[in-house]
């Protein structure tokens, strides 16, 4: 038996270029190991320098024949992908997780982060041949905002009070109150930057800056793409021409990857998850992002209006086992808050709660109880699981004397009439990269999507104090306290966030580093990826 | 011939009243469902100011009756419309559509018929034979196992084990024929042998029912061979029942074959249905279920004229 450390350290050697090829392969037989690990590895590094060329086919189980071109109405991952292969943003989110500027090259802030300008990259290309400027950016954020605005982002965009140009390359944002995340919020996918024609955002023609010109879509089922050759960003956009198809039938994706008609698929089936990690050809990657599956009860309701009993609920649930069983293991615990690992201002000393049925018993007997039986509505609709989730749930409650009525709900309609209907459900959070952003959407007292319809006026006034604040010292201080507020008085059930899994055909690289931010390095593999 | 002229015009207008009773039964029910285009395509990020406003946008703000009367006539005057959710007009939408789920269909029947009705024959030929026994559970299997496992099991055994087809059809624009058969293979053959039972079934069912009548007797009698017999005596007379049945299953391979269209990822009009349902885009819904009621009359009205035109008896019943 080779000695696994030495392993390790000739690995890394050669992969970090400390040793040649030769001597790579004189210490794999001089340690005795399979030839077969060693040409996994010389391909590997050699597939970490992009390559340009090829025809990249990716399959998602995504997409509708209701989808449009137009960003406003962007519901998922199909139409997240295409837009980023099509159009780019002000801002993005890179592969370290770090934003930069996408359309804009910098930005600065007033000192209440009420006013901020951005400049425009200079001499960036529309796919029509129009030059980006001030103009087209102006155009295209408006579309979001206004009293007739239908689009997803209007949350983001409704605290901008005005935006004007300040000539060609430069635009100014000025917003109601304060906000230090505003740079960031411009990188969301629903506010693509597209050409103005006659001061309106063109979506209908799918023209933008991306790295691929729209050849053909049809909504439901593919759409597909050419190389842009005046693409402004230098060594990315690498294929030739890619195709999106809609797949969504789990089978029906995995078989097409295992015969090669597509190259990259996203969410397998988990609980085959490990068959496919077998097939030699395939790799299976995971990224924990912000995605997490939430139990919102109604805080205005009885008996979820006594924090007491909510706290006895929260005690109630194993999480280890909901992440292992329901997520087969691809996701982590969470700790009844919404801030992810890979959020910026995530507090790592904030103990993780686990499941404690005498603690639970405890918090009943506080609310005065001494058993308790609630109704849970769940459907597959709020997340995958998500029923066989609320028995697990109803198993391990009734140890601590709460006997929870698990109600399957009909996956049809489910947004419209139990989400923020029912006084408790199951839910799921896509997650925001911010925590400003987070909490202000579904935490917020009066936010539209305060799906536990709480209040708690400490917690509403730090998130005032945290959004203008620009010292990342004391934003720290602040979110960290918010999400202990969170944990210990909110009226939502976090037991696990789950990560983003997809599989990918060898013959695909990408670089050492990967975002989180979305499926698939952020959703961007047709920009990023590569053909080895 | 003139009887035969007065029934067929007299079913295509029984036939409209049907697709205008059609339309009306679809609109209360996608009305019944809970929820609206507005609220789907917006889903869990809806909030009532966005909701309002896409409703205003689409003029579902308005009265069922008026929407509903507004389509009507707009149908009538040969108008579709547009797609409530991405304003694609429905023609546009449904042409390719259509084409796609015709196109599968007549390779699907093109294998499937002429191989049936033979299969039918030489079993009613060699009846309670081995040859029978083993095309009878042949098909039967088939026919009693789910069509998404049917298709499974193809794409197994020719896109995994041995590279033959593709295991999802993927129809782009420009594709020329020979390519596009070529993608649809795996979907035809899931549907061939999903029904081809039923047809051999009833032809070789039809064909015995014919063997006891006393003129094939007549004909046995007087020395005709055994296979003539069933070809030139008994076959002509029993197309009535084969026709139907085989015009049935066309039918099926319209309108019946979502599940098929899912598992290959086939564009056809089944998904489209299913697509617009799921998002209330009550247009579109609309529109299919006329291709899908048309495609049932047209269908139901041939059976009965070839019926007749084999058997001139049937247009004067007693």
């Amino acid at each position: 038996m080779t000695d696994p450390r030495k392993k390790t350290e000739l690995e890394s050697l050669f992969r970090n270029g400390k040793i040649g090829r030769r001597a790579f392969m004189q210490g794999v037989s001089a340690l005795g190991l399979s030839t077969a690990f060693a040409s996994s590895v010389i391909s590997d590094v050699q597939a970490a320098t992009p390559k340009s060329g090829g025809s990249a086919r990716l399959g998602l189980g995504h997409g509708g024949t209701t989808d449009s071109l137009d960003p406003a109405t962007f519901e998922d991952g199909f139409m997240l992908m295409m837009g980023y292969a099509l159009r780019n943003h002000l801002t993005e989110i890179d592969e370290n997780g770090k934003l930069v500027g996408e359309l804009a090259e910098s930005w600065e802030a007033s000192d209440d982060a009420t006013e901020w300008s951005f400049n425009l990259r200079k001499g960036v290309e529309f796919h029509n041949g129009k030059t980006m400027d001030s103009e087209d950016i102006i155009a295209s954020i408006n579309h979001h905002r206004g009293e007739a605005s239908k689009s997803a982002a209007k949350p983001i965009v409704a605290p901008i009070q005005d935006i004007k140009a300040d000539g060609k390359d430069r635009v100014i944002f000025t917003l109601e109150g304060g906000n230090a995340d505003f740079p960031l919020l411009m990188s969301d996918y629903h506010l693509a930057i597209m050409p103005a024609k006659d001061g309106k955002a063109d979506w209908q023609s799918g023209v933008g800056t991306g790295g691929y010109t729209l050849e053909n879509f049809e909504p439901g089922v593919r759409s597909s793409g050419k190389k842009f050759g005046n693409y402004w960003k230098e060594g990315k956009a690498h294929f030739d021409e890619v195709t999106i198809l809609s797949i969504k039938d789990l089978n029906a994706k995995q078989s097409a990857l295992a015969t090669g008609d597509i190259h990259m698929m996203d969410r397998p089936d988990l609980k085959t998850a490990g068959l496919l990690k077998r097939n030699p050809q395939m790799e299976l990657e995971q990224t924990t992002g912000t995605r997490h599956y939430t139990f919102p009860m109604r805080t205005d309701t009885k008996p979820f209006d006594d924090n007491n009993v909510r706290m006895a609920l929260k005690h109630g649930v194993d999480r280890e086992l909901l992440v292992k069983t329901i997520l087969k293991g691809y996701g982590s615990v969470g700790n009844d808050h919404p801030i992810a690992p890979s959020n910026p201002y995530y507090d790592k000393s904030l103990e993780q709660r686990s499941y404690d049925p005498d603690k639970a018993k405890y918090y009943l007997k506080q609310a005065g109880l001494t058993s308790l039986s609630v109704d849970l509505s769940a459907a597959d609709s709020a997340f995958s699981g998500a029923v066989d989730a609320a028995v697990l749930y109803k198993e391990q409650a009734s140890k601590a004397g709460i006997d929870i009525n698990v109600v399957r709900e009909p996956n049809d309609g489910y947004w419209s009439n139990v989400w923020m209907k029912k006084a408790w459900c199951a839910c799921y959070w896509g997650g925001r990269p911010t925590e400003d952003w987070m909490f202000s959407t579904a935490y917020a007292a009066g936010a539209e999507w305060n799906d536990t319809f709480w209040k708690n006026d400490r917690f509403n006034k730090l998130l005032l104090e945290g959004r203008s604040e620009l010292d990342t010292k004391k934003r720290a201080e602040i979110y960290a306290e918010m999400q202990r507020i969170v944990r210990d008085e909110g009226g939502v059930v976090i037991p696990m966030f789950a990560s983003y899994v997809w599989v990918r055909d060898k013959k695909v690289a990408h670089g050492a580093n990967i975002a989180s931010n979305w499926d698939m390095d952020g959703g961007k593999p047709l920009e990023r990826w590569w053909f080895a | 011939m003139h009887a035969i002229l007065t029934m067929i015009i007299q079913r295509l207008g029984l036939g409209l009243i049907t697709l205008i009773a059609v339309s009306f039964i679809m609109s209360v029910a996608i009305e019944f469902l809970p929820g609206d285009l507005a609220q789907e395509v917006l889903g869990q990020s809806a909030t009532p100011e966005t909701v309002a406003a896409f409703r205003a946008e689409l003029g579902l703000d308005r009265a069922f009756h008026t929407r509903y009367f507004e389509w009507l006539g707009n149908v009538l005057t040969g108008d579709l419309g547009t797609s409530l959710a991405n304003q694609r007009e429905i023609s546009e939408l449904l042409g390719t559509r259509l084409y796609n789920t015709l196109f599968l269909a007549s390779i699907a029947a093109a294998i499937s018929v002429p191989i049936a009705i033979t299969l039918g024959v030489l079993a009613a030929l060699y009846r309670n034979s081995l040859y029978d026994r083993l095309v009878n559970i042949f098909t039967l299997s088939t026919i009693s196992t789910p069509e998404f496992f049917v298709a499974y099991i193809l794409i197994l055994w020719f896109s995994v084990t041995v590279r033959i087809f593709p295991s999802i059809s993927d129809i782009g624009p420009d594709l020329g024929f020979w390519e596009h058969v070529y993608r649809s293979m795996l979907p035809a053959l899931t549907l061939t042998l999903v029904v081809i039972a039923h047809m051999m079934r009833m032809t070789r069912a039809a064909i015995i029912n014919l063997l006891a009548s006393p003129y094939i007797e007549m004909a046995t009698l007087k020395g005709v061979p055994r296979r003539d017999v069933i070809i030139r005596h008994a076959l002509p007379n029993a197309l009535a029942p084969i026709i139907n049945v085989v015009v049935l299953n066309l039918a099926y391979l319209i309108v019946g074959v979502v599940v098929v269209e899912v598992v290959f990822v086939y564009p056809g009009l089944g998904q489209l249905l299913v697509d617009s349902v799921s998002k209330r885009d009550m247009p579109v819904v609309q529109a299919c279920c006329l291709v899908f009621a048309i495609t049932y009359i047209l269908l139901n009205l041939t059976a009965d004229i070839l019926s007749i035109l084999s058997n001139p008896r049937l247009l004067h019943p007693r």
